[in-house]
This record gives structure tokens, sequence and C-alpha cells, in this order.
């Protein structure tokens, strides 16, 4: 068999049968790249991964379903069939349904709106604006025939004050529900004289809140000329307008309970101030009497020549007082005035000098005393010194009449028979000395005999 | 006196009895703001008896202008 040579076209014709029949539905995981939205309101993008591309393309008309933003860098899952566009010899996955990977769609969604609404300061504290005290007029955008407007009514109804409720029906879920509030706010906004608007449903999936997350609703209760609570479903849930509002209410009652006061409150407070109101005003009718009692019982008025008296005796008191006043100040200025002369000569530098005089005098003569004491000392021991030598010497004892003999070798001689006659002996005495010589040796003498 | 808004008729009232109590007003300026007080208490008091609510219904018609209508309450029994 020859070889087939195909045209373009029929080989096209071939692989686009082929791709198309073989992946009519597939679920294609990647991330977004290159994405392009022309007017057209198509979205244009490319899925990749480390390995390969894919050129995507999402419809106007499917677009609208996906509830979060396209953006680059996101990883999503796309659901699609394959198209070979033969004019140019390509293909590309038709999208049907975008999921995001990881978070859920809904989760993204609001995530991306929260952070845009935020970054353009809509959830700002000082946007808040406070609410009525007593609201004479309440818009509330709902379901007419939800729960959440019975509750809200039946507690407005048991609660203080003449109101006026104006209700604007919407449909609280499903496609249309955000335009519907949308509207709903901007007539309750026509009709004026409304006070504040509670925007709200009860609670519900996360699927059924979704109205309250939209952005258009969001914009109109930020645009909305009177303050707006939100009340969406249960305490737990938190929605895009809840941030947007000027109040979140936990629950649809919440709102009414907030927006109402309690008719005993206020009843209370009415009662104080009635209170308070009469009784000033009798406090101050009192203090009146009194001071008109008090002036007509003064003797200027009851005793005409007293007041003369009196302003006397309160002359005389007053000099006598002023008198003394001025002693007492005059003797405390002398007394001050005293204290800062001393003080003052005190530092005054010739005083200061002859201190200094006195203190070098009083100085030099602790100096002189101290030396003149040293010498004096020196000298007393000195002299007793001396004194205690002289008791000691062998020869204090001649001036006593004493003599020492001695022979000429220098001996003392103590005994008679140490000498003969005829020897020469010195004799010292108390004043100078005797040269004699022995005349008699006697060994005994009976003088020494007792 | 008796359209002033209860909100404000309170405020007022609020200033007044301040005024008395902090006695800086002379005696025939103190009657003349007490029966002021005493009027707008009476009138917050009467206001409070009232208490009537009127419920609406905001709704467009078939030209699209709005209007409100009474709106039907249905006594429901119980939640």
């Amino acid at each position: 068999m020859g070889e087939r040579v195909f045209t373009v076209a029929e080989l096209t014709a071939r692989v686009k049968a082929q791709l198309e029949d073989s992946f009519p539905a597939v679920w294609v995981e990647g991330e977004i790249s290159n994405l392009r939205s022309p007017s057209s309101g198509h979205a244009y993008f490319t899925l990749k991964d480390d390995l390969a591309q894919l050129r995507c393309v999402l419809f106007r008309s499917r677009g609208r379903r996906v509830r979060f933003e396209l953006a680059d860098g996101l990883q999503v899952l796309v659901f699609g069939g394959l198209d070979v566009y033969a004019a140019r010899g390509e293909y590309q996955l038709v999208v049907e349904l975008v999921e995001p990977k990881g978070l859920g769609a809904l989760q993204l969604a609001f995530e991306q709106l929260k952070r845009k609404l935020e970054a353009e300061g809509l959830f700002d504290q000082a946007r808040k604006r406070p609410l009525p005290r007593f609201p004479r007029t309440i818009g509330i955008v709902t379901s007419p025939t939800g729960a959440a407007l019975r509750d809200m009514l039946h507690i407005i109804a048991r609660r203080f004050g003449e109101l006026r409720v104006l209700v604007a029906p919407v449909r609280v879920q499903g496609e249309g529900a955000p335009l519907e509030i949308v509207e709903a706010l901007g007539d309750l906004g026509e009709v004026g004289e409304l006070d504040v608007v509670i925007v709200g449903r009860g609670g519900g999936s996360i699927e059924d809140l979704w109205a309250f997350n939209d952005e258009r609703v969001a914009r109109a209760i930020a645009a909305c000329p009177v303050p707006v609570i939100s009340a969406v479903g249960h305490e737990t849930d938190f929605t895009i307008a809840d941030f947007v509002a000027d109040l979140r209410a936990p629950t649809p009652s919440g709102a009414a309970e907030l927006v109402v006061r309690e008719k005993l409150h206020v009843i209370r407070d009415l009662v104080d101030l009635y209170a308070r109101l009469t009784q000033a005003i009798h406090s101050q009718v009192e203090q009146a009497r009194e001071r008109s009692r008090f002036l007509a019982r003064r003797r200027v008025l009851t005793e005409p020549s007293r007041p003369l008296r009196d302003w006397h005796r309160r002359v005389d008191d007053l000099g006598a007082r002023l008198r003394a006043a001025a002693r007492a100040h005059r003797r405390q200025v002398a007394h001050r005035v005293a204290l800062a002369t001393n003080v003052l000569s005190s530092l005054h530098p010739l005083a200061r000098i002859s201190q200094g005089q006195a203190v070098l005098g009083q100085l030099r003569g602790r100096l002189v005393a101290a030396g003149g004491h040293s010498i004096k000392a020196s000298r007393h021991r000195f002299e007793t010194s001396v004194g205690r030598l002289q008791s000691l010497s062998p020869l204090a004892v001649l001036g006593r009449g004493y003599s020492v003999t001695r022979l000429p070798s220098g001996a003392v001689v103590r005994r008679a028979g140490e000498t003969r006659a005829g020897d020469g002996l010195e004799i010292l005495l108390h004043e100078g000395a005797l040269d004699a010589r022995v005349e008699r040796v006697r060994e005994r003498d009976e003088r020494h005999q007792v | 006196m008796s359209d002033i808004k209860f909100e404000d008729a309170l405020q007022r009232l609020e200033r007044i009895v301040d005024q008395l109590e902090a006695g800086s007003l002379a005696l025939e300026e103190s009657l003349k703001v007490f029966e002021e007080g005493v009027g707008l208490a009476r009138h917050c008091a009467r206001y409070l008896d009232e208490a009537e609510k009127r419920i609406e219904l905001l709704t467009r018609d078939e030209s699209g202008t709005l209007k409100m209508e009474p709106f039907p309450v249905t006594e429901d029994e119980g939640e």
C-alpha cells in the first residue's frame, strides 16, 4: 500500500477528532500563569507545572460561576474538555469549572474580598458611625418570611418607644439575593427619615449566607447614609457584611436588642432624672428661703441704731489687730535682718582673713607649747638620771663623812691588817684627798665590838 | 413640645438637671428651667406609655415607585 499523504486540514481534523473524543471531560491540576481577561469577559490563561504547559480558556458564561478571583500563581484544579483550534493548529482546554487547590473556593473568595476591601479602608474603625440612642424609624433588610424578621419584630414590639419599622423584603440566598439586598438598601436610603438599618438573615450553611459575602452588598452597606447593623446567621458566622457594617450583631434578635432600648431602663433613667430635677429645685428654693429668713433677722432691720456701735467696735478691734500685726511683723523683720547680717559678715573676706589668722596663731601656740614641753621634759629626765647616778656613786657616801683609804697600789683598804706602820696611804674625802702615813696598826678595834 | 423627639427631650432634660444641680442659675431662671424640665419629663413619660409600633412593608408598584403598606403581622404560636 502506498504512503497516504494528508492535507494539513485532514490531519488536523483527525487530530481534533481524536483529541476531543479522548478528552471530553478531564480534571487537570496546575498553576495559573499568563492570565488575560480582555473586555469580552472571557479569561485566557496557561496552566503549567514543572514540565509542561496547557492553554486554557474560561468563557464568560462559565466564568460567572467561579466564586473567587483567578490570579497568576494560583494553584487550581480545572475541569473541562480539550478543543483543537484548527485555524492555528493549537489545542486548548475549554474550562467548565475551576476550584482552588487546598482552600475551598468560597473560603478563598472570602479571603480575597476581605483583603481587598480592607486595603480600601472599608473596615476602618474610624468609618463606624454610632447608633442613635432612640431611633424612631428602623429599616430592616431581610426575608419577609424568615424567622429572623419574626424574632426581630417580636423584640421590637416588646420594647420601648414609638417606632416605625420599615421592612424591605429581599431574598437572602440564591443567585439574585445580592442584587436585591443592594436595591433594598438603596430604597431605604430614598425613603429618608431613617435612623438605622438592620441587614441580616437567620443561620444557614456558608453557601446560604453567601449573599452577605458579595462585594456589591458590602459596598452598598458602606454607602448607606445611616448606620447599618449586620445580623447574619449565628454568633460564629462572620461575613464581609459584618466587617463593613457600623456594628455587627451576633444574631438578628441581638440586632433588635441593640437598636431598641429596654423600656425598663429608659423608665428608670427618666424616674431618676425627675427625682434629681425636683431635688435640685427644692434645695435651691430652700436656700433662697433660708437667706431671706436670715436677712430678715439681721439687727439692721430690727434695731437701726445698733449697726453704728458695731461698726465702732469693729474699727477699734481692727485697729488693735493691725497694730499688733505690724509689731509682730517688725520683730520678725528685725530678726531676719540680724540673721542675714551675721551670715553676711561671716562671709566677708576680711572676716575670713582674721579668722584664718586666729587659727594660725592658735596653731603656732600649740606648736611652741609642744616644743617647750619636750625640752623641759628632757631636762627633767636628765636631772633625775644624774641624781640617780650620783646616789649610786660610791663617792656619794663621802658626803656623809665617810672616806676611802687606798694603798699606793690603788687597792682599797678594808682591814687594818692590810697595812703596816710606815706605809703611805691615800685617803679620799668628800672634797679633796689626803696623803698620809700609817703610825700604828691595830688589828682589832674595840669600837667595832657591839 | 409634643413633636419634639424623645431623644432630644431626654437630652434637654439631662442638661436642665445638670444646670440646676450646679446651682449656678438665679432663682427666677431656676424656676423657669425647672418648669420646662417637668414638662419634658411628662412628655417623655407620655411617650413611654404610648409606645405605638407601626410596621410597614416597603415595596415598589408596577410603575416602579416606592410604596409602603402595613406589614401583615401574623401571630404565630411559638418558634
